[in-house]
This record gives structure tokens, C-alpha cells and sequence, in this order.
């Protein structure tokens, strides 16, 4: 099997480190903003999140 | 494609941004004043907030300020390029391009309003939104490139954030937060005023109508003077209307005083080197100023919080 020359733009390595950072960054946030929004209801309604008609 | 248009696309579709790029895109200084005299606002409101709930409205505040800062890079980047202060800064800097920035503050700013009229209530959030309106649109987009008056009327942005900090906890707006964000707009000419005497060439080159470039550096200085007077004269409203104690006004004497001094320091400085050295003490001491103001509200606060906890604990008045 031939070796296929890679097409497109290529990355340089601190390129690639730097895109790996914001992609942490990002999936920080992502996760932050989930457990804050949980946070909030729990805080926000209390045990009355419980407290519904079955 | 030649190489230079491979560059050209290169550029285009490769992001060069680090986090810390837009960590400083939310300009962190002024945030940490944004969550500090937001802070205050909220501990000094009557009621009471979950301290969970508190802090994560703080959060949101806070968010909201690197929104405004983040937006405000996007549309000023052609003016920070030309100004030596701001060269540097990630769009100027070619770290991070006007498009991200722009996404960046638009998502900022509808999460932090979300999550504050979620966490607290709509007026709080409601408050927030025409924080960042009020210094995107009116400040960054209308006044800074039009009139002299740039920074008097957006300073009012940057007085928002106790009132919002009272509403997240009493969902209303009462005489307290109004004297504070007085306070607050009433600092922000003689504290800018003070840097654009210094950086009166920045921006003169940048085309930006500051008072210097437009009135010239005399009127500049006589404004200065006189909004000192009015700031010095507000920051009593507390003591007066009995939400400021002793230590506030200690505070407020003592720091006055020294406001006063250099506003009389660049009304009347002799020399080029007496006036930047005077124009520095009063853009850095402005600061300490109104930190020292809205920490002394804050600590007054925190002893008669804690007065009638101690009290109950060593058994004193039982």
C-alpha cells in the first residue's frame, strides 16, 4: 500500500498543542455549565424538587 | 495557490488562540472591580441569598463584565491596533480574530443573563443585559468615537454592577445601590481623564474624541477638578442616609482628602514631569479610592452581621 501524501492545511505542533488547550477549555466549560445549572435547580426548588403529584 | 494566498487561507481557517487569549478578551482587572462593588451591593441589600446562589449571581455578574470587555475588543480592535496600550491585546495581537472574539461575547452574554435571572430573579438579569447593552451599543458603538462626553455617560455601565448585585437579592432597586452607583459613575471622568492626559497622543492618533484631544488638556484638567468635587461630595450620600458607619467615613475623609490633592496636583502641575507623575497618582490612587470606599461598606457590613453571632456565642447581651 502506497503512502498517501496528506492533503490540506497541516498543523504545526504548537498549533495542535493550542487546539487541544481550547478544546479542554471548552469541555471545562461545557461541564461547569451542566453542573451549574443542576446546582441551581437543586438550591433554587430544595427538597421541593421531590415534592410532585405521581 | 500561490503562497501567499496559502498563507492568506492558512490564517483564515487556523485558529492561533490559547485560552488565556480569552481569558484577557473578558479583561480580568476590570472584572475583579465589576464582582468586588457587585459583591458589596448584594452583602449590604436587606434579605437574605443563599450563599451558593450569591456566589454563583456574582459569577454570572462577573461573566457579564468579560462579555462587555470581549465585545468591546471586537469592535474597538481597529482602535487598539493604532494605541500602544492596547497593541497587544489577542486581536491587535493576531492571536484571536474579530469573529471569535464577537461569538465569544454574544454566548457569554446570553449564558450569563440566563444563568442569573435563573439563579436569582429577571430584574437582576434583566439589569445585566442592559449592563452590556448600555456598554457595547451606547458606549463602545455610539459615544467613544463621537463625542467628548464618551466616558461621563458610559460610565454608567460600569455603576451597575452593585445595583444588580442588590437586585439579585431583594428583586428590586432602592436608594442604597442608586448612591453607590453615583459614586461610582461620578469616579469614572477623573479616574479616564487622568490617563488621557497621559496618553493624550494614543489617542489623538487613534481618532478617539477624548476630553484632552477635544477640549484640550487645560478644560481637561478644570473637569477633573470639578467631578473630584462632585465624587468626594456623593461619597458621603452613605454616611447621610446611615447605610455608612465610622469606618466608612474615616475611609472617605482620609481618601477624599488625597482625591482632592491630585486633582489639585494636575490642576496646577508646573512641569511636564510633575504633571504625568501627578496624572499616575490619580488613575492608580482613583482605584484604591473606590476600593477602599466599597471595602469599608463591605467590612462595616461583615462586623454587624457578625455582632449578634458573637453576642449569642459568648452569651453578651443574652
Amino acid at each position: 500500500m502506497s503512502e498517501s501524501k496528506p492533503e490540506g492545511i497541516i498543523l504545526t505542533p504548537e498549533e495542535k498543542a493550542r487546539r487541544q488547550r481550547r478544546s479542554r477549555a471548552i469541555a471545562l466549560s461545557v461541564v461547569g455549565l451542566v453542573v451549574l445549572f443542576y446546582v441551581i435547580t437543586i438550591f433554587k426548588m430544595g427538597p421541593a424538587i421531590l415534592a410532585r403529584p405521581m | 495557490m500561490s503562497d501567499a494566498g496559502a498563507d492568506i487561507r492558512r490564517e483564515a481557517l487556523i485558529s492561533n488562540a490559547d485560552p488565556s487569549d480569552f481569558w484577557a478578551l473578558m479583561k480580568p482587572r476590570v472584572m475583579s472591580l465589576v464582582v468586588f462593588t457587585a459583591l458589596v451591593g448584594m452583602l449590604i441589600a436587606p434579605g437574605n441569598i443563599h450563599p451558593v446562589i450569591g456566589f454563583i449571581a456574582i459569577l454570572a455578574i462577573a461573566l457579564g463584565g468579560g462579555a462587555s470587555g470581549a465585545l468591546n475588543m471586537w469592535y474597538d480592535a481597529d482602535i487598539d491596533q493604532v494605541m500602544r496600550r492596547t497593541a497587544n491585546r489577542p486581536i491587535p495581537g493576531g492571536r484571536v480574530s474579530g469573529e471569535e472574539a464577537k461569538i465569544f461575547g454574544l454566548l457569554l452574554s446570553f449564558f450569563s443573563v440566563m444563568v442569573l435571572g435563573l439563579a436569582t430573579n429577571w430584574l437582576a438579569g434583566g439589569l445585566l443585559a442592559f449592563t452590556i447593552f448600555f456598554y457595547v451599543v451606547i458606549y463602545t458603538m455610539g459615544l467613544k468615537r463621537s463625542t467628548a462626553q464618551n466616558i461621563v455617560i458610559g460610565g454608567a455601565a460600569g455603576a451597575f454592577p452593585p445595583v444588580i448585585g442588590w437586585a439579585a437579592v431583594t428583586g428590586s432597586i432602592a436608594i442604597e445601590p442608586i448612591v453607590l452607583f453615583l459614586i461610582i459613575f461620578l469616579w469614572t471622568p477623573p479616574h479616564f481623564w487622568a490617563l488621557a492626559l497621559v496618553k493624550n497622543e494614543d489617542y489623538t492618533r487613534a481618532g478617539v474624541p477624548m476630553l484632552p484631544v477635544v477640549a484640550g488638556e487645560a478644560a481637561t484638567r478644570r473637569q477633573i477638578l470639578i467631578y473630584t468635587i462632585l465624587l468626594t461630595l456623593s461619597a458621603f450620600a452613605p454616611v447621610a442616609l446611615g447605610f455608612g458607619h465610622w469606618l466608612y467615613l474615616a475611609t472617605g475623609v482620609i481618601g477624599s482628602a488625597m482625591m482632592l490633592r491630585w486633582s489639585w496636583m494636575i490642576l496646577r502641575a508646573a512641569t511636564p514631569e510633575s504633571d504625568r507623575k501627578a496624572c499616575w497618582s490619580m488613575f492608580g490612587g482613583s482605584i484604591l479610592y473606590l476600593f477602599a470606599l466599597f471595602a469599608a461598606l463591605l467590612v462595616e457590613r461583615i462586623v454587624f452581621l457578625a455582632l449578634p453571632l458573637l453576642a449569642r456565642l459568648t452569651g453578651v447581651g443574652a
